[in-house]
Order: structure tokens, then C-alpha cells, then sequence
């Protein structure tokens, strides 16, 4: 097996000198009757370039070659080559949690890095160095309002991804913390007042997405005055991290909750992504997840190691704020050099980008069909109603080699005919054009349709 | 120091400050496309909504970030460069095809919503990786949603309470032996179980009577890890899994030591009734400084109608996709459908072993165990004189001392203190990884040590002495938290 750096002569040495005949005596304590006596049934040992040839051909049946207008909390972004070339040191991907801090100061001084940059963007004070993704990481956010408030109950945002709605219900079953949830408005923001009737004294929190699973970036200070007046807390979050490029992050907030998948992480059909937790100073010690926090060594010198671990579960076991381990390191460190290439202005641009191409691609679909929630921004995502289902729209998109905005019916149904369609700066014209174009030809063909069937009946 | 190390030699790595330090204004290491629509007024467009500032974020070039990685990851230890005995880690080699394929352009750029008839490619991976873990588990059934061992864990639990529940009483507590990782404790109280613990006995395993007098149906299940945390089979596995199944309990294992069993035993042949997988430690994913990992969780058959939504299905036309509809799922646990990536390094790592490669690797690996454990016992305390699978685990009073001096002779330390129930414990798992040369190092540096805190014990106390920094103030660090850079206070202005 070429991962196994032994010859039979280095077995043979190896068993003489511990005075055994055979390895089967090392498995002796495993009792006779459980011992495998057949090989696994899984295919042979493949060489490597069957085994890239396997892949290549698994890649091919993938939508390889299709343009995409889908986001929904996965988002297609430029991501800098240099980010592979860099994770793919060694060194970064083949280390070990930096428990040892003095032969992991790359890792631990990268991650200092993220957390500063993480609460530069999201306007917070101190953010953690990861969690699995987003859904859990808002799952875990909730938690953090629920230890701090001493409140169970959550007031959750319908506008929230809804899978991120279904993660928070799994963790929140059995810790009693009971759900309701807060309807939108005609604009796909927050419905104010309806939010703060459904808050009680029991609220521990209000949690939102912005920009929302429509699209619509939310009135933060406005939610966050509702939840606080009545001793509540707000957690938001943030599925499209480009988008704190342009937006105004949710400052009035307690715990930001974010999925930073857009910052130079593949789709990668859902995984691995880059959860993260960011919130104010006072609230630290209820964090969930590593931190790192910078010290001096012996000579005074300036380094980096993991600290407040009395909040981990390698510590405190059943009473840790988590059970988190095992984090999204790797991926932290993509999200990490995405940040760094991009800065101060290229943030800002690119988000722009974002935008316009939006702003294009709606105002061309309004023409055609309806647009919904006009009344409130939006950043790169929008919500087109149509005529004709559109899972028969997209049937068609897809013969032209495009997958079209994602059908709603399965989470709005209220919503009828209606898609979640994004651009990024990765859309083009040309891709918006010619989607837009199928659209109009679905609606002119429904309304040519119905136009008969009234005249029929006329 | 007397004792020079043949394994590693001290060489200048390169100084470098932190990337906000080396920022200043008008430098980019980015470049977008001209726009093809329209510019737009983001005002406008945003109103109070748009955003002004980006506060401290670097402007830095390309060549100052390759420059500033690059020297950071020198500063690394990591498997490519040697040993990592962790125990209970399993830090394995990362075979790089496994990353060349995660990266062909069909997988890597998957929209986890895009239409099923043209994810075929990505849903065959998942189905052939879940089978292929069936088999080697022994169990009935998967879920690859989890994110993490941890996460695997809650996973398993949400499904050993809605099986009790779906019984009628969802039950009080989980049973966990006092060797048990912390996360263990940690889960049950995420599903709101009480954690009892349960005492090891003089051979390191479960203590069979206490179990037998914990055991009642208040029991929801035993979390065991097995082998467990000191390297030990539990011998009487199926009368442990009897114990419980008499009283209506369920065997939860932890797989994270299953690096010693894969080819050579199931869990599913021994009793157990839900288990976790680490693809990050025995299918070979790459720990990445922490993560990210993947924790599957089987299950036999009883547990099936409580898996995570959604399930892989065929359909009625052979193709396949996701199956929604479940009503007696524990719900989901994250969105879309877990550490996809992680699935395809995992799949390539068995498809390259092959039942004889998965076989011998297993037996590598407790060979290498045990070899070190031959070449140490000497040496260091054996707390238990158990025979050990593919970790083994000392006994000394400087742990944490000797892990570091550890470092000066080029190699990472073990894992330090843990288990718990063995106080300053030296947990070392070299897996099949390593080569005879490479133990014979190691072996040779921690004797070295061993005479070492004899002869000097102060310049032991004070190791590492080779690093570009010395041990680290951690109480300060805690004491007062510094977790983010801010620029320095402008001078006050005059």
C-alpha cells in the first residue's frame, strides 16, 4: 500500500523485537467470534489515476459547464488563486489543532488575524476562530443569548434561511427553548409590528437574517430597539459576507452569527463552509468555540495562543458553553487570505459589483415578471414571481446550459410562482440577458394561453 | 545540553508582524473585471443602509501576502514535516490526490441547491462513500450531515432520545466511563441528558459489575469509546452491550479510535447500535490546524426512521436524490447536506486502500504502537499493563515538561494529561504512518529525556529551547484577553 512507509523486512524487525511471530497476537485481545475472517467488500486497491479518473467522471455528471443564478445562503464567487496555493502549504493543512503554541504560531497568528478582521467587518469586538457554518453557528448564537439572558424562548425571523430555521429547531428540542416565529412585511423585511407582539418577557432573543433569505437587508436598529426594550437580545445573521463590503453591518446587535462561505470558499455542493461567531466583549465568557488571544513569551516576546479554554468542553466536559472540537480551520484560513486580498477598497468593489449586476438583472426581470419585495434594499439576491411554475422555467434554463433562480414553493408556498435568483460579479450580461430573455417568452406563452382559454369562453 | 538530536537541526525562519502592521494606503493585491452593466448610485440604492467605512482592514500586494503565509506556515510543526504522536488524533498522512480531486472543477463548484438531475455526479459520491462505511462499520445505515466527531455525537443522540421517545420514555441519562472524551459529557447535556459516570476498572475497562449496578431503565445508552482512550479493546464489548440492551438501553460508540479496527472488526458485529466516525482522523482528511472535520453517524436498523433529514434515495427511474419526507427524523443538524469536500477525500483514501491497504494500515498502526510501547516501557510508567491496540498511554509527574522538551528533538509532543483517570499522562498514537527510522527517533528522544529530567531537570523545565518563542504566559493571555490587533493609540494632539 503506497501510503505505508514499511517493507515486510521492517514488520519482520519490528515484531522480532517486541518477540512476537505475528501481528495477529496484537489483535488477540479482540475476542475470536467479532474478528473479521474476509476482506471488506469495497472495490480493490485503484492507482491514482483511476482514481482522478473516477472523480472526473463524477465531476462531469455535476453541472459542470452550467452557468448559475443561485445563492440561498451558497454563494459563487471569484476566489484568488493564490488562496489554494497558500492553504495548500504543509504546514497549514496538515497540522493539528495549535494546543502546542510554540510550534504553531502560523496557525495561531492567522487566526488572531481572522478574529480582528471578522470584527472589523461585522462591527463587534470580538469574534471566535470558527464553527461548522452558519445554520449552526445561529443555532449556537441563540444558545449564547439563551445562557445570557436566563430567558428560553426565541422569537425567529420566517425571512431566516430556512434551513438554518431547522438546525436551530433540532438544537433548541430538547434544551426547552420554545420557537415562534415573526412574519415579513410587503417589503421581505422584518413585520415590525408583529414582532414585537410575538416578543414576552421569556424572549431571550431575536434572531434575523440580513441581508434576509430574499435578499432584503433588514432595519437592524429598528429590530434591535424592539428585542432590547424588552430586555432581549439580537442576534443576527449574516449568510452573504460579501455583502459587509457595501451594507452597514448590524451594530446594534449582540451576537453576530455568519456563514463567511463567500469569502474564497468553493460551493463545494455545501461543505466545508466557515461558520463564525462574533458579539461584544462582555459576552466572551459565554462564547462558544477557540479563541485566540495574543501574550508574551518568557523574553517578552510577542505570541499567540488559544485562551479562555475553561469555556470548552475539553475542560468544563457537560457544563462547556459547547461541545465543539473540531472547527473549520482550513477553511478560516481561506476566508483569511480572501479578506486580506481583497481589503479595505477591494471589499467595497467588489460588493459594488454585487450590486450593480443585481440592480441590472431585477430591473430586467421586472420588465418581464413581477419582482417582489421592491419597497426595501436588496443586496445581490431577488425574489421574481411568474406566471409558470418555475420548475418548468428552470427545465428550460436548463437546456440552455443555466440553472435558474431557486423555486420558492417548497419554503414560501404563500409565495406561489416565485424563485430566489442572486448575481455576483461573476454573472454576466450576456447570462442575465438570455435568462431574462426565457422568462419573457414563459410569460408571453402563459399570457398568449390564457388570452385563448378567455377568448374560448368569451 | 548534552544530548544533541539526530533528527532535527535548528535553521533561520524569517521574522514577519502581523499583516495589519505592513498595510498602508493604495497598495491591492486585487483586480475586478470592468463592469458590463450599468454603474449604480449606492446610495441610492442603499439609503442608511450603505456602508462608508471598512475600518482597519490591510491594502497590502500579492507578493507581501504569499510572503506573509508563507512565513507564517514556517512556523508550523505538521505531519508533512514529521511524527505527530497525538494520541487518540490519529494524525495520518494526507495523501494529495485526495485535494487534486476535491478540487476537479464539477465538485468544487457544486451548488448544493442545484436541480438533482445534474448533482448525480455528487450524490453518487455520497452513496458509494455511505455504503463503503456501512460495510466497513458493520452497521445498517448513515448519515454523513455532521459536521464533526462532536457533532456526530449530538447527531446520535438526538437519535438514541427519539428512539426512546418513540418508545414512550425518552429516559434520564447517558452512562460515560471516566476515560471518555470531553465532548462526550459535553453532548449529553446539549440533549439534555444527564451524564453518569462510570468508573474503569484496575485493567483500564469498563468495570463490568458497576455497570451491571448503574444499568436501569432510567439508562438512555453508554457512550464507549473503543478501543478506549488508553488504547485498551474492551474485552467484554458484547457483555457490556448485553448489560444494556437487557434494560432497554442502546451502545453508543465513539469512533474515534477506530484506526485500530477498520478490516480487522466491526462495531456493528459487537453490539453497538449507533456509532460516530472521524473522517479527519481514520479516512485521512486533513486536520487543517483544527478543522474541518466530518463526523458520520451509523446506525442499525432500529435507529433509521430518526436519521437527520434528508436521507439519499434511488428513485423510481434508477437516478438519485434527497428524500425530505421523514416524519419521525430528529430534524436536521446542518444546512444542506454536511462537510461535502470531507466525503470526497475520505472515498478517494479508501478507494486507494482497497480491503487489503485498509487491512494492513489497521495493523501497521497498532504494530507501530506497540513497538513504541516495547521501546518506552522501560523507561516511562505503564499505569495499566493491559495489552494495547494502536495507542499507548504513560504515566509521569512532568508531562507537560517533557511534551516540550519533545519539541527541541524535532518532533510534536503526544497528548499531554488525558486521560483523565491516568494523572500526567503521555498519550502517544503514531499510527501506520510512521516509518521504523522515525519510531527509532522518537523512541531514542524520549530516552534521551527521560535522563534528562534526571541530569538537568531545570533545563527540561525550561524547554523548548529551539523555538522562535519561548513557553508562553497562557494565565496572562486569560487574565486579560487580547483577541483582536488595534491600531495604536494616535499621539494626543497638541
Amino acid at each position: 500500500m503506497r501510503y505505508l512507509p514499511k517493507s515486510p523486512s521492517d514488520r519482520e524487525a519490528m515484531l522480532k523485537a517486541m518477540g512476537l511471530r505475528s501481528v495477529d497476537e496484537l489483535f488477540a485481545p479482540i475476542p475470536a467470534e467479532y474478528r473479521l475472517s474476509r476482506d471488506l467488500k469495497i472495490p480493490r486497491q485503484m492507482a491514482e489515476s483511476e482514481i482522478v479518473d473516477f472523480f472526473r467522471q463524477r465531476s462531469r455528471e455535476n453541472g459542470d459547464g452550467y452557468t448559475s443564478f443561485l445563492g440561498a445562503g451558497a454563494y459563487f464567487h471569484y476566489r484568488p488563486v493564490i488562496i489554494d496555493s497558500l492553504i495548500s502549504r504543509g504546514e497549514f493543512l496538515t497540522a493539528y489543532t495549535p494546543y502546542q503554541a510554540e510550534i504553531s504560531q502560523g496557525t495561531l497568528q492567522s487566526i488572531f488575524e481572522f478574529q480582528t478582521m471578522i470584527c472589523e467587518l461585522t462591527g463587534m469586538e470580538v469574534a471566535n476562530a470558527s464553527m461548522y457554518d452558519g445554520s449552526t453557528a445561529a443555532a449556537e448564537g441563540v444558545m449564547m443569548a439563551v445562557r445570557l439572558t436566563g430567558r428560553r424562548s426565541v422569537v425567529v425571523a420566517r425571512s431566516l434561511h430556512p434551513e438554518y430555521r431547522e438546525v436551530l429547531a433540532t438544537y433548541a428540542k430538547h434544551q426547552g427553548m420554545p420557537l415562534s416565529i415573526t412574519g415579513y412585511s410587503d417589503d421581505g423585511r422584518v413585520n415590525l409590528k408583529e414582532l414585537e407582539k410575538s416578543i414576552t418577557p421569556e424572549t431571550a432573543c431575536v434572531l434575523v437574517q440580513s441581508p434576509n433569505f430574499f435578499g432584503t437587508i433588514e432595519d437592524a436598529a429598528a429590530i434591535a430597539e424592539i428585542a432590547h426594550k424588552h430586555g432581549a437580545m439580537l442576534v443576527v445573521s449574516i449568510a452573504e459576507a460579501v455583502s459587509l463590503g457595501i451594507v452597514e453591518p448590524p451594530r446594534e446587535a449582540d451576537v453576530i452569527a455568519m456563514e463567511a462561505q463567500s469569502f474564497g470558499v468553493p460551493l463545494g455542493f455545501g461543505g466545508p463552509y466557515c461558520g463564525v461567531i462574533a458579539t461584544r466583549e462582555k459576552y466572551v465568557r459565554q462564547m462558544p468555540g477557540r479563541l485566540v488571544g495574543q501574550t508574551v513569551d518568557k523574553q517578552g516576546k510577542r505570541g499567540f495562543v488559544l485562551t479562555l479554554a475553561t469555556r470548552e468542553q475539553h475542560i468544563r466536559r457537560e457544563k462547556a458553553t459547547s461541545n465543539i472540537c473540531t472547527n473549520q480551520a482550513l477553511v478560516a484560513l481561506m476566508v483569511n487570505i480572501f479578506m486580506t486580498v481583497y481589503g479595505k477598497v477591494g471589499l467595497k468593489e467588489l460588493a459594488k459589483q454585487n450590486l450593480a449586476k443585481t440592480a441590472y438583472a431585477a430591473g430586467q426581470f421586472a420588465k418581464h415578471g413581477k419582482v417582489l419585495f421592491g419597497g426595501a434594499p436588496r443586496f445581490n439576491e431577488f425574489v421574481v414571481q411568474t406566471s409558470e411554475d418555475p420548475y418548468a422555467i428552470n427545465g428550460r434554463l436548463l437546456g440552455h446550459k443555466m440553472v435558474g433562480g431557486l423555486p420558492l414553493k417548497k419554503f414560501y408556498p404563500e409565495l406561489g410562482n416565485a424563485a430566489l435568483w442572486c448575481c455576483t460579479e461573476l454573472t454576466t450580461r450576456s447570462a442575465i440577458d438570455t435568462a431574462v430573455g426565457l422568462v419573457a417568452e414563459s410569460e408571453r406563452s402563459v399570457r398568449s394561453a390564457k388570452e385563448e382559454v378567455e377568448e374560448v369562453a368569451r | 545540553m548534552k544530548h544533541m538530536t539526530r533528527k532535527a537541526t535548528r535553521h533561520v525562519n524569517q521574522n514577519e508582524g502581523l499583516i495589519f502592521e505592513k498595510s498602508s494606503a493604495g497598495k491591492a493585491a486585487w483586480k475586478l473585471p470592468p463592469l458590463d452593466v450599468p454603474e449604480v448610485d449606492t446610495a441610492k440604492m442603499l439609503g442608511a443602509s450603505e456602508r462608508k467605512d471598512l475600518g482597519e482592514m490591510p491594502e497590502v500586494s500579492e507578493i507581501e501576502i504569499i510572503r506573509h503565509f508563507t512565513r507564517l506556515s514556517t512556523w508550523n510543526y505538521a505531519i508533512d514535516l514529521g511524527m505527530y504522536p497525538l494520541g487518540s488524533c490519529t494524525m495520518k498522512y494526507n495523501p494529495r490526490v485526495n485535494e487534486a480531486v476535491a478540487r476537479v472543477e464539477g465538485i468544487a463548484n457544486g451548488h448544493p441547491y442545484q436541480p438533482e438531475k445534474i448533482s448525480q455526479g455528487a450524490l453518487h459520491i455520497i452513496k458509494t462513500l455511505s455504503e463503503q462505511l456501512i460495510e466497513i462499520t458493520g452497521m445498517d445505515a448513515i448519515t454523513l450531515q455532521p459536521a464533526a466527531g462532536a457533532h456526530g455525537e449530538m447527531t446520535g443522540l438526538l437519535m438514541v432520545r427519539a428512539y426512546h421517545e418513540s418508545k414512550g420514555n425518552a429516559r434520564k441519562k447517558i452512562l460515560i466511563p471516566d476515560s471518555a472524551h470531553g465532548t462526550n459529557p459535553a453532548t449529553a447535556a446539549m440533549v439534555n441528558y444527564a451524564v453518569e459516570n462510570l468508573k474503569s476498572d484496575a485493567r483500564g475497562m469498563v468495570d463490568i459489575a458497576a455497570l451491571e449496578a448503574q444499568m436501569n431503565e432510567d439508562v438512555a445508552a453508554l457512550m464507549l469509546t473503543n478501543p478506549n482512550t488508553l488504547g485498551v479493546f474492551e474485552q467484554q464489548i458484547h457483555k457490556i452491550a448485553d448489560i444494556l440492551h437487557a434494560k432497554g438501553g442502546l451502545l453508543y460508540m465513539d469512533g474515534a479510535n477506530m484506526n485500530a479496527l477498520v478490516g480487522k472488526v466491526r462495531p456493528g458485529d459487537f453490539g453497538v447500535d449507533v456509532m460516530h466516525l472521524n473522517l479527519h482522523k481514520t479516512f485521512s482528511t486533513p486536520h487543517g490546524g483544527g478543522g474541518p472535520g466530518s463526523g458520520p453517524v451509523a446506525i442499525k436498523k432500529v435507529l433509521e426512521p430518526f436519521l437527520p433529514t434528508p436521507t439519499l434515495t434511488v428513485k423510481s427511474d434508477g437516478t438519485l436524490g434527497f428524500d425530505y419526507n421523514r416524519p419521525q427524523s430528529v430534524g436536521r443538524v446542518r444546512a444542506f447536506y454536511g462537510n461535502f469536500g470531507m466525503f470526497v477525500r475520505a472515498l478517494a483514501y479508501i478507494q486507494a486502500n482497497g480491503p487489503d491497504g485498509l487491512r494492513q494500515t489497521t495493523e501497521d498502526a497498532v504494530l507501530n504502537a506497540n513497538y513504541i510501547r516495547k521501546g518506552l516501557e522501560g523507561t516511562y510508567d505503564l499505569p495499566y499493563s493491559t495489552p494495547t491496540m494502536h495507542e499507548v498511554v504513560f504515566k509521569g509527574v512532568r508531562t507537560m515538561d517533557i511534551a516540550k522538551r519533545l519539541i527541541d528533538y524535532g518532533f510534536h509532543p503526544y497528548t499531554t494529561a488525558f486521560p483523565l483517570i491516568v494523572p500526567g499522562a503521555l498519550m502517544i498514537e503514531p499510527t501506520e504512518s510512521e516509518s521504523k527510522e522515525e519510531m527509532d527517533l522518537f523512541i531514542e528522544a524520549m530516552k534521551s529525556i527521560a535522563q534528562e529530567v534526571e541530569e538537568d531537570p531545570q533545563m527540561v523545565l525550561a524547554a523548548p529551547h529551539s523555538t522562535r518563542v519561548s513557553r508562553l504566559d497562557e494565565t496572562a493571555a486569560a487574565r486579560k484577553p487580547v483577541l483582536r490587533w488595534k491600531p495604536a493609540a494616535a499621539p494626543p494632539e497638541k
